[in-house]
């Protein structure tokens, strides 16, 4: 019996569907069999950051409806053993589909596959009931800003509301030079303001936007720091212990050591 | 809230401006408390306490936050005070005080009440 999280955050931009994108491959680069369900409906996005965009046949309204199988409806990606995408539907919107048909369908789904991930819609509406609907876990995506934070906050109550248990914060584009002048909020602040417990923090990375430009997952790339923040937060989904990153921004002896040219370790 | 985590901050910056707002706005946002309400609060609770103890009121602060519920299955808002303490008060006279209490009791007159406010403020 696998295990259905939905990985959410109230405000939109802050890196859901990568988020998704990425623990999903990571999870499959572990062996494990996992689904990932695009609940943005009209706006679906997954495909095209994990480049599937040009398989989609049939799309996740075809299966609540019964237009085609659940299987039928499954893209495997052939990077990643074990890894299946259900894309949203670009031309419905977010009522073509119910919370109980999303529960009876991540039901069904998590008999098959060990992980069923669904890439939340922004917004409190409709699109988020029915992501939410059949989940057993959460994460909840935010940025070190007012607004991502302020929306983090409503939405973890959300979640309470709907008897959905303890979730997960993932902080998400941390800049370390921003902190540590003090123009950014710090992981501790953070989570001094939102009171729940933390999954994985994800730097700034430029490597995020080029992965995502040729559609492939920053996760698969070992040079990547958002990589292996994505490998990090993987590892702690399956149960393993992995310590929180440090992020060091660079200290003032490593710039003049860049500087005169010295090798910094 | 840690009181080197306050001072550090206190010095920095846009950060915990940051922080600071959001403290405040999601007071109003999380379970409908609103900020005038949540201010009588900490005016009446600084009342009883400083009856006690001296404390100091610049940086006496109240907020709701949530925190984990007894059995640690949920998470509860809950109300944090933070009140520093800059004396504690004679004995004797936080002695006199709770002399006092039952015969308010009896008396239940709002006058006295007040007078014995007044003679609190009077004594800081």
């Amino acid at each position: 019996m696998g295990e259905v999280i939905v990985i959410t955050s109230g405000k939109g931009g802050v890196g859901k569907t990568t988020t998704t994108a990425n623990i999903g491959a990571g999870l499959a680069l572990k062996n494990k069999s996992v689904v990932m369900i695009d609940a943005d409906i009209g706006l679906r996005n997954l495909d095209v950051v994990m480049g599937l965009e040009n398989r989609i046949v049939y799309d996740l309204v075809d299966v609540v409806e019964g237009r085609c199988r659940t299987k039928q409806a499954l893209i495997k990606d052939k990077r990643y053993d074990g890894l299946c995408i259900i894309p949203a539907a670009q031309t419905r919107d977010k009522n073509a589909v119910t919370p109980e048909q999303m529960k009876k369908l991540t039901e069904e789904l998590k008999e098959e596959f060990d992980y069923v991930l669904i890439d939340c819609p922004a917004g409190i509406e409709q699109g988020f009931k029915n992501a939410v609907a059949g989940a057993d876990k959460a994460l909840v995506v935010t940025t070190p800003e007012v607004s991502a934070v302020r929306d983090a906050d409503r939405i973890i109550g959300l979640l309470e509301a709907n008897e959905i248990k303890d979730p997960q914060l993932i902080i998400n584009r941390i800049r370390p030079q921003m902190i540590k002048k003090g123009d950014m909020m710090n992981v501790d602040d953070i989570i001094d303001i939102l009171a729940v417990g933390l999954i994985g923090i994800v730097p700034d990375d430029e490597n995020i936007i080029i992965t995502t430009n040729r559609g492939e997952p920053a996760v698969a790339d070992e040079r990547s720091k958002a990589g292996q923040a994505y490998r990090n937060i993987t590892a702690r989904i399956t149960g393993e212990k992995v310590p929180i990153m440090e992020l060091e921004a660079p200290g003032f002896l490593s710039k003049v050591k860049k500087f005169f040219g010295v090798k910094a370790d | 809230m840690d009181f080197f985590g306050l001072f550090k901050n206190r010095k920095k910056g846009s950060g915990s401006a940051a922080k600071e707002r959001l403290q405040f706005v999601l007071v109003h946002d999380r379970a409908g408390v609103s900020p005038e309400l949540l201010d009588r609060l900490k005016e009446e609770l600084m009342q009883v306490i400083s009856k006690y103890i001296e404390i100091d009121q610049n940086e006496f602060d109240v907020q709701v936050t949530r925190t984990k519920s007894e059995d640690g299955e949920r998470i509860v808002p809950a109300l944090v005070a933070n009140i520093p303490i800059s004396k504690m008060k004679d004995p004797s006279q936080v002695d006199s005080s709770k002399e006092e209490k039952p015969q308010e009791d009896k008396n239940e007159e709002p006058k006295a009440e007040d007078a014995k406010t007044e003679d609190d403020k009077k004594d800081e």
